[in-house]
């Protein structure tokens, strides 16, 4: 069995690191909805039917968002293994919290109006909004480490070691360039969870959301721009010390990595990868004047334009690493050593290729077939609403 | 690696693994049971089948959702906790996970929403279809994590790659139609199917001995008792099927389940009931069947199943042909560019074996420096903990027999005229409620207590496996496991409680219209409108 030998190993690793910022991509847009909202809701919801119409916008979608969420550990998995080890133990308590919060989240939509309580549905609106703003936060930090490299080596079994105790490989987490870089990712997601309900939600509601959103999408703007001064003048980049072959074993520890230089040294060699972070500045800038002049869909598609910049731009950056490793840069994982096999990765992209076309046809259906704004005679009247 | 960060993490694996199968089996099963209904109601038209539809539909969406959200645990703690495993068989575990995201998870997932908001958006085929695809999707899901089970327990289609130092896919075709993998597919969904089954049968029967619901109670049983009757049957073959496989397979798996210390000339008995002990390696106050053994393992009266004593004697061997392979892995690591071919030939031919010599990491850094007491213990080691296995073992087999017949009575009674169920057949159905999942999980311990020492069998020890984490890490994400599962449990037990107290909406006009609708029709084409 030869066929996979059809497409070379290298480009095949290069298609799956495209397919990998697609997913996440796929994620942010779809879920990144979702956590906006669940943000917004105490806020934009004073009575209990307006909580309900912003809960029954995401209702009946939020379970194949968060697939993609799903999915997107899943190919991490078959397709860049050491990536998935070494980042999902490394950051292990953050993803404990990412764990109860996408298992609060669902529970929550579900549960919340099944019983008549006050208290009940106000705790419940609370564990949404922490559902949906303690990812949002904790992905952009997660980034923000990964930018800044990882503290983590391989043995020469390739068993991952992670430096830091208990307490510290949390907190450590938490420095102030993360800090920012979750600031960017939870005020953009809010802006696109406000630019969701503008599209989905009647007034008072979308009214609301809107003027939250074009705040959230200032805030989102000057925190993009200031984490892109200081990655470009504050921040080690990470480079090889001899040229790496593009189809060599995935084996990290062959290659030389030293850290120093700055990240931004990507733009000077490949100038076109300014397009994402324009992409990102247009979109936020489109955005917010959308929201404040209450167009609908044109906005919301802005807003995926601003995300998809935003989270291509720390891809692009970085390529071809994809884990840097702080305190051992040899360990750093890059896509020409830290991938699955030529089989496997053939094997993944035939299942993807037959299968994303499907997914996006149905999902595009589904979202036709729901079409229109949540109004509150829908969640009054019918009996499966939430 | 520190011994207690394993049994942790083993700990914490099992506790949300079994949490997670008890949402699993019913959203199997229910979700086909309430796409037949909903079949029914599209071919009558009887407003019955829809009310019948909504009602089980809304149980199934309160249990469907902590399915979901538990299974999002399962598919990162592979990374979190066992991150060794992770990079050391990712490259073939992780494609049945990615595919069945992309294949299944999807297709549940965004048609799901849609099940429950789309009644007023679609026509009648069209919804039903939409409930179809929920069902196809969940059971799909289960082929392919199925798949990825199957490879732990019998890793096909691969090899170790010493270059990347872990096992590399070489047949895809091999890892999916694994015979483990197939057999074990069939098994757990038609378990998820008795699990719903004996669900609406229990109560639909609560709603019989209360006097409500009479309608819907009736109609469901039919359904339930002729569904689950099948499931039933199916369960038990497949059951067997996979007794069959591990014959051949995991031979230490199936004499731990039997208790079988030495083994017997050919055919063996099957030992009904008895007490293991490991230490004396006998079974006391054993009752034996004979031949039955033989006959289910080999599925021939000459072939012999061998017992513990002469697998130990088996491990022992591997151990020191795995320690030719390490041997051998070292040289070529530390002469990566200039590797003498015989090294690697001697390799190649040991290297199935080397997952053997890694059952000495336990005891020595270096498998190489181990004493020859030390070989000894860890070919002991393949031998897992006996009297669990064959307890839950018998105790699963007891309940699927018992499933059978229950099924089958309430199938019969089902189809005489006028359906009375005498009522302490009713008590027997609601008390049999929690028997599935009490079957259903004891399954699970059979299948992965039995495979320990090895995360995948024969590939790579459990001891290896986890991540580098601490004790502090493990305690803090145990504890919260244990307390967010365990109010989420209470939650949904209560959701579920009042939902089927609160029972059906029935939706009288809709009744009405069609009663007259049906009457008429009736009584043009001359027949006598029936009693009911």
């Amino acid at each position: 069995m030869i066929l996979y030998e059809l497409i070379d190993f290298d480009v095949l690793r290069v298609i799956w690191w495209v397919l990998l910022g697609v997913l996440l991509t796929g994620f942010a847009l779809t879920d990144g909805f979702d956590m906006g909202t669940a943000v917004l809701l105490p806020f934009v919801g004073k009575t209990d039917v307006e909580r309900r119409i912003v809960i029954n916008t995401i209702g009946p979608v939020w379970e194949g968002n968060q697939v993609w969420f799903i999915l997107g550990g899943g190919a991490i998995f078959a397709a860049w293994p050491p990536l998935y080890a070494v980042s999902f133990s490394g950051f292990y308590l953050a993803m404990f919290l990412v764990l109860a919060a996408l298992i609060l989240r669902p529970v929550g939509f579900k549960y919340r109006s099944k019983r008549d309580g006050v208290k009940w549905r106000r705790n419940w609106d609370w564990a949404l909004f922490v559902g949906g703003a303690v990812p949002a936060l904790i992905f952009g930090v997660a980034m923000g480490n990964v930018l800044r490299g990882v503290p983590f080596h391989l043995t020469e079994d390739l068993m991952p070691i992670y430096e830091g105790g208990v307490l510290w490989k949390l907190l450590g987490l938490l420095n102030p360039f993360a800090l920012l870089a979750g600031v960017v990712s939870l005020s953009m997601l809010t802006m696109h969870g406000a630019a969701w309900l503008s599209l989905k939600a009647e007034e008072p509601v979308a009214g609301r959301a809107r003027a939250i959103g074009a705040k959230a999408g200032i805030v989102a703007a000057a925190a993009y721009a200031l984490a892109g001064l200081w990655l470009a003048f504050g921040i080690d980049g990470y480079s090889m010390v001899n040229p790496v072959p593009a189809d060599g074993p995935s084996n990290p520890l062959y290659n030389e990595v030293v850290r120093g230089g700055s990240w931004f040294a990507a733009y000077a060699q490949r100038p076109w990868i300014a397009i994402a972070p324009i992409a990102g500045f247009v979109g936020i800038a489109l955005t917010v004047l959308g929201l404040r002049a209450g167009r609908e869909a044109s906005t919301f598609l802005a807003s995926k334009l601003a995300i998809t910049g935003i989270i291509s731009s720390v891809g692009l950056v970085m390529f071809p690493f994809i884990l840097p490793s702080r305190t051992n840069p040899d360990s750093s994982l890059s896509v020409w050593d830290a991938s699955s096999s030529h089989q496997t990765l053939f094997v993944m992209l035939v299942a993807a290729v037959i299968f994303m076309p499907i997914i996006l046809a149905y999902t595009a259906w589904v979202y036709k077939v729901l079409w229109g704004k949540v109004t509150a005679d829908d969640v009054t009247g019918e009996s499966h609403s939430y | 690696m520190e011994f207690d960060v394993v049994e942790l993490s083993r700990l914490q694996f099992a506790m949300t693994a079994l949490y997670h199968f008890l949402f699993v089996p019913l959203t199997l099963g229910l979700s086909i049971l309430v796409a037949i209904m909903e079949t029914v109601y599209v071919m009558t038209n009887r407003p019955i089948w829809r009310q019948m539809t909504k009602f089980w539909g809304t149980l199934f969406g309160i249990n469907f959702v902590l399915g979901v959200a538990t299974g999002i645990t399962m598919e990162f703690q592979f990374g979190m906790n066992w991150s060794y495993y992770s990079h050391y068989v990712g490259d073939i575990f992780g494609a049945p996970l990615a595919i069945e995201g992309l294949m299944a998870f999807f297709l549940e997932a965004t048609f799901v929403g849609l099940f429950f908001f789309g009644w007023d958006k679609l026509s009648k085929v069209a919804h039903m279809v939409v409930a179809w695809l929920v069902a196809i999707g969940s059971n799909f899901s289960a082929l392919w994590i199925l798949i990825a089970n199957g490879w732990m327990q019998n890793p096909v289609g691969a090899q170790f790659n010493p270059d990347t130092m872990r096992m590399e896919m070489t047949s895809f075709f091999e890892v999916m139609f694994n015979e483990v993998a197939q057999a074990k597919f069939v098994h757990t969904v038609s378990a998820g199917y008795v699990t719903a089954s004996v669900f609406v049968l229990g109560v639909s029967a609560w709603y019989m001995l209360k006097g409500r619901h009479i309608e819907l109670a009736r109609r469901s049983i039919a359904v339930a008792s002729s569904f689950g009757l099948a499931a039933a049957l199916s369960v038990v073959v497949l059951g067997d099927e996979s007794g069959y496989s591990a014959s051949h397979t995991q031979k230490m798996k199936l004499a731990a389940i039997e208790a079988m210390w030495e083994t017997h000339e050919a055919p063996a008995p099957f030992t009904l009931i008895g007490f293991p002990d490991q230490e004396a390696r006998e079974t006391h106050y054993a009752i034996h069947i004979p031949y039955v053994m033989g006959l289910i393992g080999t599925r021939s009266l000459t072939q012999e199943i061998p017992g513990i004593d002469d697998l130990v004697a088996e491990s022992e061997d591997k151990i020191r042909s795995g320690l030719i392979a390490y041997d051998a892995l070292m040289t070529i690591r530390s002469e990566r560019d200039a590797t003498p071919a015989d090294v690697r030939a001697t390799f190649e031919e040991h290297s199935e074996d080397l997952g053997y010599a890694l059952l000495l990491k336990r005891y020595v850094d270096d498998p190489r420096e181990a004493t020859e007491e030390q070989i000894v213990m860890a070919a002991e080691d393949t031998v897992p903990h006996v009297w669990p296995l064959f307890w839950a073992f018998r105790i699963m087999v007891g309940l699927g027999f018992s499933f059978i017949a229950v099924m089958a009575g309430f199938f019969i009674m089902a189809q005489i005229k006028g359906m009375r169920f005498p009522r302490p057949a009713l008590w027997l159905a609601v008390i049999m409620i929690p028997a599935p999942w009490i079957a259903a999980e004891l399954g699970w311990i059979v299948a992965e207590y039995g495979r320990q020492p090895w995360t995948v069998d024969g590939v790579l020890p459990t001891a290896l496996s986890a991540s580098h984490l601490s004790v502090g890490d493990l305690l803090i994400t145990l504890a919260g496991f244990v307390l967010f599962y365990s109010v989420l449990f209470i939650i949904e037990m209560g959701l579920m409680v009042k939902y089927i107290r609160k029972g059906p909406q029935e939706d009288v006009e809709a009744t009405e219209v069609w009663m007259e609708k049906h009457e008429r029709r009736m009584r043009s084409s001359g027949e006598v409108s029936p009693a009911e």
